[in-house]
């Protein structure tokens, strides 16, 4: 016993280094698991608040860029309004209304929650934004962003303030894609390489997609987080893979992450149902494949 | 105390430039990314313990991870130099000369040659610590030597330019 504690002594500075590099890797893999760090809610409301002190002073160098963003959604969101749509025959008349449900039997699946950047970075190997818009507020994890000129990216982590989405720019971003123009609409995920801030790319397309430089690439209806048709970016090079099979393509992101001030975060009313049943699917599948 | 507030003033310094300035610059190169945070353990004094040392750079690390989100990336290579800092120490200084008329590493303390050696490992050591725990999770072994030893040259220039920049008037003990 008096050797176990003298070895304890003796060797006290390295058993608390090793026990320190314990919690850092345990935190790490948890981590890339489920997003969840430790203290996670506690740390992000104090890293929230100094933030948004920060951003309270930093919004005014890109105010410029900023207002001619939104000015310019502004124009793309006025365009679409129904009132602009002359319909050939006056026995038809077209109704949305903004309620969930309204008298045409028509169901609002989507709502969008304007929120606030107070944190963002784009130089590391995984770039998370925090917003500040919380659970109060109604975010929830899972929730897609939407940015003036296309996505940004998905909610990972909420506290009751503010939070945390993971950015387009994270090695373990994926977002399900397609190409606008093509008529299959054949859908493949869109992820970041960490090479540059402005550029994401999709692998693994089939050859038999018809894709040229200019193309669009919009969400796809597969993802429970985004509504289809968001725009993501535009194709810049298309090269052929190293087996020569498929195609790689390099997407000029539509969103500029360095300047990004206002977003819109993406309720999909339906999302506990889908996603319930697609892992019920996913459960029953599994089970059906140990029998 | 005076100096409690002066370090204390230091790590809120170090921590701002990581988080709201070095990763919000627009990167060169994918494989070269600023680090500069970890400058504040190697300047912490000679006279810490060794245990209060290892708990500094350890609580300086993760807070660092909580306001970039990346909770133990940077804190287990903040523990490892602080664990090995008083192992070079004791190599590269003449323990009774140095530590008792000085009270922290620096250039004028531990003369240029021995200075250049201790930040020069441990900024090594640091760097491919951080950059293994990444390409345990992607990446290549050639994207691991390369950003290894391209973040840790630009690591050492902007440490350096620290060091012209903000001479340190480590004051000598004996006046």
């Amino acid at each position: 016993m008096r050797n176990i504690f003298l070895f304890i002594r003796q060797y006290f500075n390295l058993i608390s280094f090793l026990i320190l590099q314990i919690i850092c890797i345990v935190s790490i893999s948890k981590f890339s698991k489920t997003h969840e760090a430790f203290f996670s809610t506690k740390a992000n409301e104090v890293t929230g608040v100094i933030n948004s002190r920060y951003n309270n002073i930093t919004k005014y160098f890109n105010l410029a860029k900023v207002n001619e963003d939104l000015a310019l959604e502004n124009n793309r969101l006025r365009n679409l309004l129904q009132s602009n749509i002359v319909a050939p025959d006056s026995s038809l008349v077209i109704k949305i209304d903004t309620l969930i449900k309204d008298t045409l039997n028509r169901f609002r699946k989507y709502t969008f929650l304007p929120a606030t950047v107070v944190g963002n970075t784009v130089s590391l190997e995984s770039n998370f934004i925090s917003l500040e818009r919380g659970a109060n507020q109604g975010v929830k994890t899972d929730m897609g962003v939407l940015g003036p000129n296309g996505i940004v990216g998905k909610i990972v982590s909420v506290s009751d303030n503010y939070s945390v989405a993971m950015s387009l720019l994270n090695r373990n971003s994926k977002v399900s894609a397609m190409l606008k123009n093509s008529k299959d609409q054949y859908a493949e995920n869109v992820e970041w390489d960490g090479d540059d801030p402005d550029y994401l790319v999709m692998r693994k397309v089939s050859k038999s997609v018809q894709v040229k430089k200019g193309d669009t690439i919009v969400t796809s209806r597969y993802s429970p987080s985004f509504p289809s048709q968001l725009m993501i970016g535009t194709v810049t090079t298309v090269e052929k893979d190293d087996q020569g099979n498929t195609y790689t393509l390099r997407i000029k992101s539509a969103t500029n992450f360095r300047t990004i001030q206002h977003v819109n975060i993406i309720v999909n009313h339906y999302y506990t149902e889908q996603f319930k049943l697609d892992s019920i699917t996913k459960k029953l599948h599994f089970n059906l494949g140990n029998e | 105390m005076n100096s409690i507030i002066k370090h204390i003033f230091r790590l809120v310094i170090f921590l701002f430039v990581q988080v709201y300035i070095l990763s919000n610059v627009p990167l060169v190169h994918h494989y070269i990314t600023p680090y500069l945070y970890f400058l504040f353990i190697l300047w912490l004094p000679f006279s810490i313990r060794r245990w209060h040392l290892l708990i500094i750079g350890f609580s300086f690390g993760m807070l660092t991870d909580y306001f970039l989100h990346t909770p133990g990336l940077h804190a287990a290579p903040c523990a490892l130099i602080a664990y090995l800092r008083p192992f070079l120490l004791n190599i590269f200084i003449a323990k009774d000369s140095t530590e008792q008329s000085f009270t922290e590493p620096s250039v004028r303390s531990m003369g240029w040659g021995p200075y250049s050696f201790y930040i020069g490992i441990l900024t090594f050591l640091h760097h491919a610590y951080l950059v293994f725990i990444e390409w345990m999770q992607f990446g290549t072994f050639g994207y691991f030597i390369l950003k290894v030893l391209a973040t840790t040259v630009l690591s050492l220039v902007m440490i350096f330019i620290t060091e012209m920049l903000f001479s340190r008037k480590t004051k000598s003990r004996l006046t």
